[in-house]
């Protein structure tokens, strides 16, 4: 780009002719002409810096926000919601006075570029947002997909996701709680790195991303900025891999955790003191995004002053300073007499903090660099009036095919040691075995509120020490299922995280998504994307729980080939109490073990079809809904009344591996019997939904069927807690320490 | 009147507030001590959190070891006042030459979150008078640099001085020599130790057992009692 002589508005104006690299930032041609007849001129190489990443794909939605729009037209009524779709995070009333923001985002592209860095990068932003909210953060979660398990590559990529999550969540001292890993050859070249936060905070606390006040002071704090993450929005997120491309290493942005734990420290002192008016954190598109969304987000104009940003490489340029990625940096507006104790606050914890500029009383986001003014624009048409695509889409011709290679005309075990084999095979496979190597390198004890983590169906959080009020949250996503059907697909992400909120004890409130497809010029893609969230924002609809935000990741591809379409989606809960919290673990021998729901033959997708016969086929397991909210108000009726001692969803695995993870976790054993109606093929594998597996008290056993009985809720004695072997009479009998054998002994022995 | 003990915050200590709350949960008052003040305010004993103070990354705890706040725990903890390190507070506290050896990387180059089962083998420290000799017990352990090492000689010597406080049982989770997880200096006052008693305190929350609050009773009733 010139810079010689620097490139003003004023020069802009007077040499229309110049070529300006608007392809190489990542724009097609008629969004550059629409950037030109926006200004009525050609940008400056710092306006078009901004265009360029604000418009990307990334950050501006513009393939999907015509879908999107469906998350708030469908969204249920519910007096829960206190912040929706549109800010750095939605929030959550919980009771008592509290709110509870969360939000789930992705960092899938650069984590495949640099694995450690990637992943931290991702922990660092998604805390950040939670932050910008007002809150304090209390917990996160990672779920996580990588390639096959037994790929070279992916002895590349996953210790370093891992290392990288682990290395910046524990140092900033949150509790990793919940999550998920599984491997699919179609995640190989885009492993899909998300990362959730929750934070809580007090109603009065809540924060906006709003610049209003004219003569309030902008300012900048947190790190210095530097050359890293250049054009990572623009560049990185929005184009497809491709290995005819130079690499992209230095795109991605390096994390620094202390840094960060400083920022969340200084930024929650400044709150407590009522110092900020407005507040937004630079992630993707940097200084382009804080600045253009505050202002647009606010009542008048901005002025700032480029020259007063604190570099790391004096030599970078303006554009790159508006369009670095640098992490742990935050903009806060300030009112003038209050700016002096803002800055006393930053240098107590150490951190830089400038004022780079004003709100003014006009429209305008106007820069100034040596003097010169080199951008000046109507903030919104860079922060919201990006392009909007309707991108054709078609139900793939592969489609019908797909679905008629019917899973359960597979061949089934046909004696009961092939039975046997076939739990012991499914039990240890990578997605169904053990991530106790990976969870062991999250810290889960930190800030002393965790009642649940991982392996349990959801994690959960104590909130307030005193009423036991507590929050849960649970993530799920079957991309194999969403391949097959994504309307179904994602409507099943949903009944599983939902599910796993009410299995735990907790009522479900909200949902927040990560939206991971591949590329939106892809027709077919398109239509998985289009299916999925019609699917999603019905079943949202239904179940009351409305979408709060969320983040689309596109362009998740190699080549011609797109990852399965996965939706992953992040229910989250409270519960007035958590001691009354029921964990997955079996508790006492003796007690009774009850399956709720109804099982049918489905296996379309299963874990089982996977493991036994590398299939992938069919149609995934029904939805009920209604089923799924019924199921949710049993299980929570029956922990607040004492009536369950365990609980666990049944899902990908279906019920043996339910059984086997509650009996490893709990050291006791079960004997199963298969009930009428049922095989005990389809009794043990089958992946019906809206099912849960519970142990009762002999005591409450009476009550318990009562309940079931009085709701309608289908419930079969299937069998006892008892001794150290889990058995299926009549069929086999595994001990415990066989099962661990298998179960914890996969994910070590391929990565450690 | 009840016992003041203090907690001090670094930059970079996460277990802070956990630890304040273990303390009120021990029937003391916890008080919070800033690292850039020489002053502890009176406190009768101090807690050193953990952590990753200035992030690690240079070596654990060694540029804590050289804030203001430490000028004076390091003065004091020679004259008697007990000082209980935790984690990054043990990292701080051999930095600081309070307590001998220091700690490496974990063998095995991961981080490492568990619950860890230990042996108490000193039960007269300040913070260690509540539990019985011999005792096992559950307390969670985190860390990436865990690994304790000494010299042979120093390790004969805390050997023979009853000063290793706490072993690894069943599973040395980080290759520490002599499977050491915490010592005592000489006269008793100070404890380091890896694994995080403070997040064993309440039977609902993280490990789900208490066994961690014998080191905030033990303290209070010496110092109440002294």
């Amino acid at each position: 780009m010139s810079r010689t002589p620097l490139d003003t508005v004023e020069h802009a104006a007077a040499t229309p002719d110049v070529e300006l690299p608007w392809a190489e930032l990542g724009l097609k041609k008629d969004e550059y002409e629409r950037v030109v007849e926006i200004l009525g001129r050609r940008p400056t190489g710092a306006e078009l810096a901004m265009y360029s990443v604000m418009w990307s794909e990334h950050c501006s939605y513009k393939s999907s926000k015509v879908h999107l729009r469906q998350f708030g037209e469908k969204a249920p009524q519910s007096d829960a919601l206190l912040v929706g779709i549109g800010e750095n995070a939605g929030v959550v009333d919980v009771g008592q006075g509290y709110a509870v923001t969360f939000k789930v985002e992705s960092h899938n592209h650069p984590s495949y570029v640099e694995p450690y860095q990637g992943a931290a990068t991702g922990v660092g932003g998604i805390v950040r947002d939670i932050i910008a909210m007002g809150a304090r953060p209390v917990a996160v979660v990672d779920p996580l997909r990588f390639g096959a398990a037994d790929h070279p590559d992916t002895k590349r990529v996953l210790p370093g996701v891992v290392a990288g999550i682990g290395g910046y969540g524990n140092c900033l001292g949150l509790p990793n709680i919940g999550g998920e890993v599984v491997f699919d050859a179609c995640y190989q070249g885009n492993p899909l790195v998300n990362a959730g936060a929750i934070g809580v905070m007090r109603h009065e606390d809540i924060h906006l991303a709003k610049a209003s006040g004219a003569g309030n002071k902008v300012i900048l704090y947190g790190a210095r900025t530097g050359g890293d993450g250049i054009g990572g929005a623009s560049i990185l997120a929005s184009e497809t891999f491709d290995d005819a491309k130079p690499s992209k290493r230095p795109a991605v942005q390096v994390g620094d955790p202390f840094q960060e734990k400083l920022l969340i420290e200084c930024t929650l002192e400044a709150f407590k003191e009522k110092l900020v008016v407005g507040i937004q954190d630079l992630g993707a598109a940097g200084l382009s995004c804080a600045t253009s969304e505050l202002a647009s987000n606010g009542s008048g104009g901005m002025r700032v002053t480029l020259d007063d940003v604190p570099l790391r490489d004096s030599t970078l340029s303006p554009e790159e300073i508006l369009m670095s990625e640098s992490q742990e940096r935050m903009c806060a507006v300030v009112e003038p007499e209050k700016v002096d104790r803002f800055l006393e606050i930053c240098e107590k914890w150490d951190v830089i903090a400038t004022v780079i500029g004003e709100v003014t009383d006009g429209d305008r986001l106007e820069i100034f660099w040596h003097g010169g003014k080199i951008v000046d624009v109507d903030p919104r048409t860079v922060a919201h009036d990006g392009p909007v695509y309707e991108r054709p889409y078609a139900r793939p011709s592969w489609q019908d095919e797909l679905q008629a290679d019917d899973a359960n005309k597979l061949p089934r075990p046909t004696t009961s040691d092939e039975l046997k084999q076939q739990v012991l095979k499914l039990v240890s496979s990578p997605n169904q075995a053990s991530k106790k190597w990976i969870t062991s390198q999250y810290d889960h004890f930190v800030q002393g509120n965790t009642v649940l983590a991982q392996p349990e169906d959801s994690g959960m959080i104590r909130i307030d020490e005193k009423t036991g009020l507590g929050v849960a949250i649970a993530t799920d996503g079957n991309g194999r299922y969403a391949k097959l059907d994504p309307y179904t697909g994602a409507q099943l992400a949903l009944s599983e995280a939902y599910r796993n909120v009410a299995t735990t004890g907790a009522k479900p409130l909200a949902v927040s998504d990560c939206l991971n497809f591949g590329s939106p010029e892809d027709p077919a893609v398109m239509w998985q994307f289009a299916e999925a969230i019609r699917g999603l924002a019905d079943a949202c609809q239904q179940l009351g729980t409305p979408v709060t935000g969320g983040n689309v990741s596109l362009y998740n591809q190699t080549g011609e080939v797109a990852i399965h379409p996965t939706p992953v989606v992040a229910v989250l809960g409270v519960i007035d109490d958590v001691a009354r919290r029921t964990p997955v673990a079996f508790q006492e021998e003796g007690q009774l073990l009850y399956l709720l729901g109804d099982t049918r033959e489905e296996f379309g997708g299963s874990a089982w079809s996977q493991v036994v016969h590398d299939h992938l086929g069919g149609l995934p397991p029904k939805v009920d809904l209604e089923r799924e909210r019924l199921l949710a108000e049993i299980l929570i009726s029956a922990s607040r009344d004492g009536m369950i001692d365990s609980a666990h969803d049944l899902s990908d695995g279906g019920l043996i591996q339910a059984v086997v993870e509650s009996a490893l976790l709990g050291g006791k054993g079960a004997r199963l019997i298969v009930p009428d109606g049922l095989d005990a093929f389809t009794f043990l594998f089958s992946e019906s939904a809206g099912r849960a597996v519970v142990a009762v008290p002999r005591s409450e056993e009476v009550r318990f069927n009562d309940m079931c009985g009085a709701r309608g809720l289908p419930v079969t004695r299937i069998g006892v807690v008892d001794g150290d072997t889990v058995e299926l009479q009549g069929e086999f009998e595994l001990t415990l320490d066989e099962l661990r054998t298998a179960h914890e002994g996969t994910v070590p022995g391929l990565f450690a | 009147m009840t016992a003041r003990i203090g907690v001090v915050t670094f930059p970079g200590s996460l277990d802070d507030r956990d630890t304040q709350r273990a303390i009120r949960l021990a029937g003391a008052e916890p008080v919070a001590l800033w690292h850039k003040d020489r002053d502890l305010h009176q406190v009768d004993a101090v807690v050193l959190p953990g952590g990753f103070s200035y992030g690690d990354y240079l070596r654990a705890g060694a540029i804590s070891r050289f804030s203001p706040v430490m000028e004076t725990v390091i003065e004091q903890a020679k004259a008697g006042l007990p000082v209980l390190g935790i984690c990054n507070g043990f990292q701080i506290l051999t930095e600081a030459h309070l307590l001998p050896g220091g700690m490496l990387g974990n063998d095995h180059l991961h981080f490492i979150c568990r619950d860890q089962k230990l042996r108490v083998e000193n039960t007269s420290s300040a913070w260690t008078v509540d539990y019985s000799a011999g005792q096992e017990i559950h307390i969670p352990l985190k860390n990436m640099d865990g690994r304790y090492v000494a010299d042979e000689y120093t390790l004969d010597k805390l050997e023979a001085e009853g000063r290793v406080a706490f072993r690894y049982v069943d599973f040395n989770p980080n290759g520490s020599l002599r499977d050491i997880a915490g010592i005592t200096n000489e006269a008793g006052n100070v404890v380091g130790l890896m694994p995080h008693p403070e997040h064993a305190v309440e039977p609902l929350i993280g490990s789900g057992r208490t066994d961690g609050l014998p080191f905030f009773t033990s303290i209070l009733k010496k110092l109440v009692n002294a």
